[in-house]
């Protein structure tokens, strides 16, 4: 008779935990003690380099808020991640809705909509910067060239506000693209196929069958694509690093991208913190919504 | 109401693999209920999919009403489908379920409530109109999509496996209050299934496909008592006929006619049966015997199948005398299978 050995001396809960100890660690070392960190200086004078730490109560959050950057950054946040996340939905399901069904090169047709994803996004933006270049932005020569542009007044993509605004928004909905297509390609499929063809033998056509039947059995998996996108997005200022590092003027400055700027490079720990603690409440009612929707998705 | 009709209708889904449904040409009689009948992977379903226009044959021609519908999409063809899997809506409930065709189709709204109703009321649903498919039993389930079906009052029917997700008792119910409500509505109907029960208890006429082929078309009773060859013979019918080579032919009879010999004195084939297992199953018993010589029967060691009123008398291991009277042995060519002429048996 054989009989399975256990490693000497570790019971079933022994090793249980062992099995469990680096997910425990994981979290602790890089979120928890971040996050606890966050929390203190934001009450503190922490500077980078300066060793005494006073508390100093709420005196960050009271500047930080009396700031202009700060509120400027909140609004931007928000526009950022709202345009972005309808770009990204409407995008990502027309993308599932046309790889869904077979065709010729469905394949290579997939893989390179997943290269954004798999892409470094510093290589990505670094790309994006060149194409929306001020000199040699190619968006710019093809302008030129059709006469849609002036070739001594070119749009600045990345220089004038509003243009750097949409550019920082067209970008990062470009990176997400692949992971939202993905999410709502297994949820498409998930669709048994006898229920669009019902639809189109009781006379419905494409649109009232995307409108009525898919997208509503679509709904529990767009939910989470979507707050997967939002937590993304909020949190994200790779983009804006890379693109316009918060500018011009700050006028394309997200939370985080303050918050790194401020407290990292502006020295200003304390302020830093006081800023990246503002995106806890936000973040904390989108993760609620995120559970109930993947609980949702259960059900259904 | 309509005729369907196919014309030398085929489809291969693979290039230069044998096709699914092959030269298939049908056509219906006005109000008929015309069943599909054969196993899995006779190209049944994909005959009725074709018929439906959601897969498009790879040659031949599909009429409804006269008009060649090949090219036309499955809206524009007046149909009706019920799918093997009822494919209700499952966001919506039992009454935008049955609601959704009248809109898809724009039917004017003021007359949604009231078909709505007639329909639901027709198939016995009036009090489950405001709840979700997924609070429904199977049986209501397929009484939804039956309603949802009728409410457009469609030209034709079709109908695939539509009671195979029943438990055994609810099917027979539902099989028959099936035939009552067609002859109500009285719409030509289509109906697959590989249940040989179903397609006898509720077929004005059969059609017995086996690899893509049609292999018989006719009343249950054609089907059953004169099969076209010995694939129809064993496949219908529930222990299936008995076949036995004899020369160039194939003669067959089915268990029922294969009976003890004191009551088929004239009896054209005389064998005596070595039983091997006897069943009862109440209204009557399946006898099972091989043959042993007799210098007037068949060759040793065939097995073959009575069906009797009663065989209480008959012990296994025992021999008994067993035969089939001339009208009821069926000869089919031992070459092609098929029905060929009566002729003298020479065992």
């Amino acid at each position: 008779m054989v009989t399975q050995r256990r490693p000497q001396g570790l019971g079933p809960v022994g090793l249980g935990m062992l099995m469990f100890a680096p997910a425990v660690l994981y979290v602790l070392l890089l979120i928890a003690v971040p996050f606890v960190l966050a929390f203190v200086y934001a009450f503190t004078d922490a500077r980078v380099g300066s060793g005494g730490d006073h508390f100093v109560g709420l005196e960050n959050f009271r500047s930080v808020l009396g700031s202009a950057a700060f509120k400027t950054a909140v609004l931007n946040s928000f526009i950022f991640t709202i345009a972005s996340q309808v770009i990204v939905l409407v995008g990502s399901t027309t993308l599932a809705l046309a790889l869904k069904d077979h065709f010729r090169g469905r394949g290579f047709v997939r893989f390179l909509i997943l290269l954004p994803w798999v892409a470094p996004i510093s290589i990505g933006a670094i790309g994006w910067k060149w194409i929306l270049d001020s000199i040699y932005s190619v968006i710019n020569w093809v302008l030129v060239a059709v006469h849609l542009a002036q070739p001594f007044d070119k749009p600045m993509w990345l220089g004038e506000p509003r243009l750097a605004m949409l550019s920082v928004i067209l970008v990062h909905a470009w990176r997400l693209l692949p992971f939202s297509t993905v999410i709502l390609l297994a949820g498409l499929t998930a669709i048994p196929r006898d229920i669009p063809e019902a639809a189109e033998v009781d006379g419905a056509g494409f649109w009232r069958t995307l409108f009525e039947i898919t997208l509503p059995m679509l709904r529990p998996i767009l939910n989470v694509a979507l707050l997967f996108g939002v937590i993304f997005t909020f949190t994200d200022m790779v983009v804006v690093y890379n693109l316009t590092a918060g500018g011009p003027m700050d006028t394309t400055q997200v939370l985080p991208s303050l918050a790194f700027f401020t407290g990292i490079q502006g020295g200003d720990l304390a302020a830093g913190a006081a800023i990246s603690l503002f995106l806890v409440p936000i973040l904390v009612v989108v993760a609620f919504l995120m559970l109930r929707a993947a609980h949702r998705a259960e059900i259904v | 109401m309509a005729i369907v009709e196919t014309r030398a209708v085929t489809k291969v889904f693979k290039q230069g693999h044998v096709g699914a449904v092959n030269h298939v040409d049908l056509v219906t009689s006005e109000g008929e209920f015309l069943v599909f009948l054969g196993p899995s992977g006779s190209g049944k379903t994909t005959l009725l999919r074709m018929i439906a226009g959601l897969e498009v044959p790879t040659s031949g021609d599909i009429l409804i009403g006269g008009e060649v519908v090949t090219e036309l999409s499955p809206r524009e063809r007046r149909i009706a489908m019920v799918f093997q899997s009822y494919a209700l809506y499952p966001h919506l409930t039992v009454y935008k379920n049955i609601a959704f065709p009248l809109r898809a189709q724009g039917v004017p709204k003021d007359q949604h409530d009231k078909k709505v109703r007639w329909a639901a009321g027709l198939l016995g649903i009036g009090h489950l109109l405001d709840r979700k498919p997924r609070e429904l039993s199977g049986g209501e389930r397929q009484r939804v999509a039956l309603a949802r079906a009728i409410v457009r009052e469609p030209s034709v029917f079709l109908l695939d496996e539509p009671l195979s997700n029943l438990d055994a008792k609810l099917r027979a119910s539902a099989r028959e209050e099936l035939g009552v409500f067609h002859r109500r509505v009285g719409t030509t109907t289509i109906y697959v299934t590989h249940d040989q029960v179903e397609a006898m208890a509720m077929g004005d006429r059969i059609v017995v496909l086996h690899k893509g082929v049609v292999r018989q078309i006719g009343s249950p009773r054609d089907v059953y008592d004169d099969p076209a060859d010995t694939f129809v013979a064993t496949f219908l019918g529930s222990p299936p006929m008995n076949l036995l080579e004899n020369g160039e032919v194939v003669v067959g009879f089915r268990p029922e006619h294969l009976v003890p010999i004191e009551r088929a004195p004239s009896a054209a084939i005389k064998l005596s049966l070595a039983i091997e297992n006897v069943e009862y199953l109440g209204s009557e018993w399946i006898v099972y015997g091989r043959t042993r010589a007799n210098g007037t029967g068949p060759a040793e060691g065939k097995l073959l199948i009575s069906r009797l009123p009663s065989a209480a008398e008959h012990k296994i291991g025992e021999s008994y005398e067993f035969g089939v009277v001339e009208p009821n042995l069926r000869f089919f060519d031992k070459e092609t299978e098929k029905r060929t002429t009566a002729r003298a048996l020479t065992w």
